[in-house]
């Protein structure tokens, strides 16, 4: 089952690491890539550029579109990266949740993703057993 | 460059649809998916299950103990449902593709991803 | 073919130079065309005057302090990869992506040659703040890759409507000049015109941007009489019409006439303002006409700001009491000054005083330009003595 996992952080904070901290981080997250890959877990891994290279298209009711320069919410804590990984279970997932290597102040979102197999629908994308 | 499309809008909305109205959901999610494999920029893109579903692992800045809660991140009207990560060759690439994911009415933010080897 | 924006920016300041090495060395072309603006044209003559390797000739020096930008057709053919450039530029400086306020930024340094000091002031803001804003857009264009490159012709009609409102908003900073600073603000709407000029002149087919020049000159055709001796405005019903450009505003018509059929926000605009040109007297106005061509915008684009226009049409045409009628029918105006100024303007002509004068100070309220506050300030004198 694939699970979707949102990083949320305050952008000031991480824009603020020192390059010792910045090859340090790298160093973390390179470690957790590989074990997620051996492990046969990893499907896509991603840190995003800050908030302010993002840009929203907002459709309403009436199939109005507008494009604005920015994110879709301005708040303080900013979506940062994510990881998509193909785990056995929801306590897998938690289990993996726990080795994802943050160290500031951040908040992990985790959620399965939808499974519309029943409908036969299957998702394009490519799991590690099927790559 | 990958660019992540991240789908907000408002939860449910399809409870009481028919069957017909599903399929045509559906189908409509399908063939979107389709088109950006076919054209190469597929990575990855999924629906996600509903935000109550969904379980919060904090992180303190002080490197303290970890703790894990239900709910989403937010509390929010519009949650995300669903997300599309597309390789394209330039912004306005990737917000053709945005304007053509078969949303309802919400919004879709396109953010690139970061790139780290220097040209 | 240049790939990267900060690279186009330079190349276009660069063969500016050449260009000016050029005419200093063969003289100025009998059709400069709109290259030279006013302030980048003072910039030549103070580098010209400090290159000392430039053997400058007096007469050309001259020359260039006679130039002024004209109504002549753009000699696009005589800098084609400029001209290719130079939409390029239009379109990745006006790109949907960027905020308005970024876009007007962008466009005024890097196709306007206005420095970021110049720029500051005429928004009234800080050259920091300015800085920032410049450097922030510039950095999204670097970090999501906003392509430098004209639009396909599937994208061109929705890029094309950023880049006319970018223009049209630089306009109307321009527009609406106090009498304190009136000279950086006319340069603005002179500066709006002639890049407008430019899209048209390379892209002919687009009707609403000849639209938009149309506009843009008919409007502008009416500065001199906005403002009084004592630099107080002046409304259009009061202005000094002999005072109106009349170069420009044949040129507005001409555009006019030229749009045929063509329906489209800035075109609808276009003939409105044309029915004001045309009319010798205020008196002589077709607000009818205008009540129509309002009433036709509002459904192809609708505002409650246009239909405030409206109502003030049919208050012209049937008497204030039709248009008093349908602005109380108008929603969520309430912070805008106009819209109170308006209905009090209606409230005076139909001898509700007390009315009028609460309106005026709901206006006064929420006015920032100085010499619309003086005008309200007068009005509420004039009905409370």
């Amino acid at each position: 089952m694939k699970y979707l996992y949102t990083f949320y952080a305050e952008e000031r904070v991480m824009e603020s690491g020192s390059e010792e901290q910045m090859s340090d981080a790298l160093a973390r997250w390179s470690a957790f890539d590989r074990e997620a890959t051996d492990a046969g877990v990893m499907i896509a891994c991603e840190p995003l550029q800050p908030s302010g290279t993002a840009t929203t298209i907002h459709r309403d009711a009436n199939g109005v579109r507008t494009t604005t320069d920015g994110p879709f919410a301005e708040s303080k804590e900013q979506l940062a990266g994510f990881c998509l990984l193909d785990c056995k279970s929801d306590e897998d997932a938690l289990e993996w949740a726990s080795k994802i290597p943050i160290q500031l102040n951040a908040w992990i979102e985790l959620r399965a993703v939808l499974d519309l197999s029943q409908y036969g629908y299957e998702s394009a994308t490519l799991t590690p057993a099927a790559a | 460059m990958k660019y992540m499309l991240t789908l907000f809008g408002p939860e449910g909305g399809m409870e009481d649809a028919s069957p017909e109205e599903m399929k045509a959901e559906m189908d409509g999610w399908a063939a979107f998916s389709q088109e950006t494999v076919d054209k190469g920029a597929f990575v990855a893109g999924e629906g996600l299950q509903p935000s109550s579903t969904a379980t919060t692992v904090r992180i303190p800045g002080d490197g303290g103990e970890r703790s894990v809660t239900d709910g989403p991140f937010a509390e929010s009207k519009e949650q995300l449902g669903g997300f599309y990560l597309l390789e394209c060759k330039d912004l306005d690439e990737a917000l053709e593709w945005a304007k053509r994911i078969p949303l309802r009415a919400g919004a879709i933010e396109v953010r690139p991803v970061m790139v780290f080897d220097t040209p | 073919m240049l790939g990267d924006f900060d690279l186009a920016e330079e190349a276009v300041q660069e063969a500016f130079v050449v260009a000016l090495e050029r005419w200093a060395r063969d003289g100025i072309p009998d059709n400069p065309g709109a290259w030279i603006t006013r302030v980048a044209r003072n910039k030549a003559i103070d580098r010209l005057r400090r290159e000392r390797t430039l053997d400058v000739k007096r007469e050309v020096l001259e020359g260039l302090e006679r130039l002024a930008p004209t109504s002549e057709e753009i000699e696009e053919k005589a800098e084609p990869d400029l001209s290719d450039d130079r939409l390029r530029l239009i379109f990745t400086c006006c790109h949907p992506a960027l905020r308005p306020q970024a876009r007007v930024a962008l466009t005024l340094r890097t196709l306007g040659g206005l420095t970021t000091a110049e720029i500051a002031s005429a928004f009234l803001a800080s050259e920091a703040t300015m800085a920032q804003r410049l450097v922030r857009a510039k950095g999204k264009i670097r970090d999501a890759r906003i392509p430098y490159e004209v639009p396909s012709a599937e994208q061109l009609p929705e890029r094309l409507t950023s880049v006319l409102a970018t223009l049209y908003l630089i306009f109307n900073e321009g527009y609406f000049a106090s009498s304190s600073d009136a000279l950086i603000r006319t340069e603005l709407a002179d500066e709006a015109i002639r890049l407008t000029r430019v899209l048209v002149a390379t892209l002919p087919d687009d009707a609403e941007s000849r639209a938009l020049l149309a506009l843009m000159l008919l409007q502008h055709s009416r500065r001199r009489a906005r403002l009084d001796e004592q630099g107080e405005m002046v409304l259009l019903g009061d202005q000094d019409r002999t005072l109106w450009d009349r170069a420009q505003i044949e040129e507005g018509l001409a555009g006019v006439e030229a749009l045929a059929g063509v329906v489209g926000p800035y075109s609808i605009q276009a003939r409105i303002a044309a029915e004001h040109a045309r009319a010798a007297y205020a008196e002589d106005t077709d607000w009818r006409r205008i009540g129509l061509l309002y009433g036709q915008l509002t459904r192809i684009q609708p505002s409650p700001v246009i239909d405030l226009n409206r109502a003030i049409a049919v208050a012209m045409h049937e008497g204030p009491e039709a248009g008093l009628r349908l602005i109380d029918e108008i929603q969520g105006l309430n912070r805008y000054a106009p819209f109170h100024v308006s209905r009090a303007d209606l409230l005076q002509r139909l001898g509700r005083d007390a009315e009028a004068v609460a309106a005026y100070r709901a206006g006064l309220e929420l006015s920032t330009n100085p010499v619309q506050r003086a005008f309200l300030e007068k009005r509420i004198d004039e009905l409370s003595g």
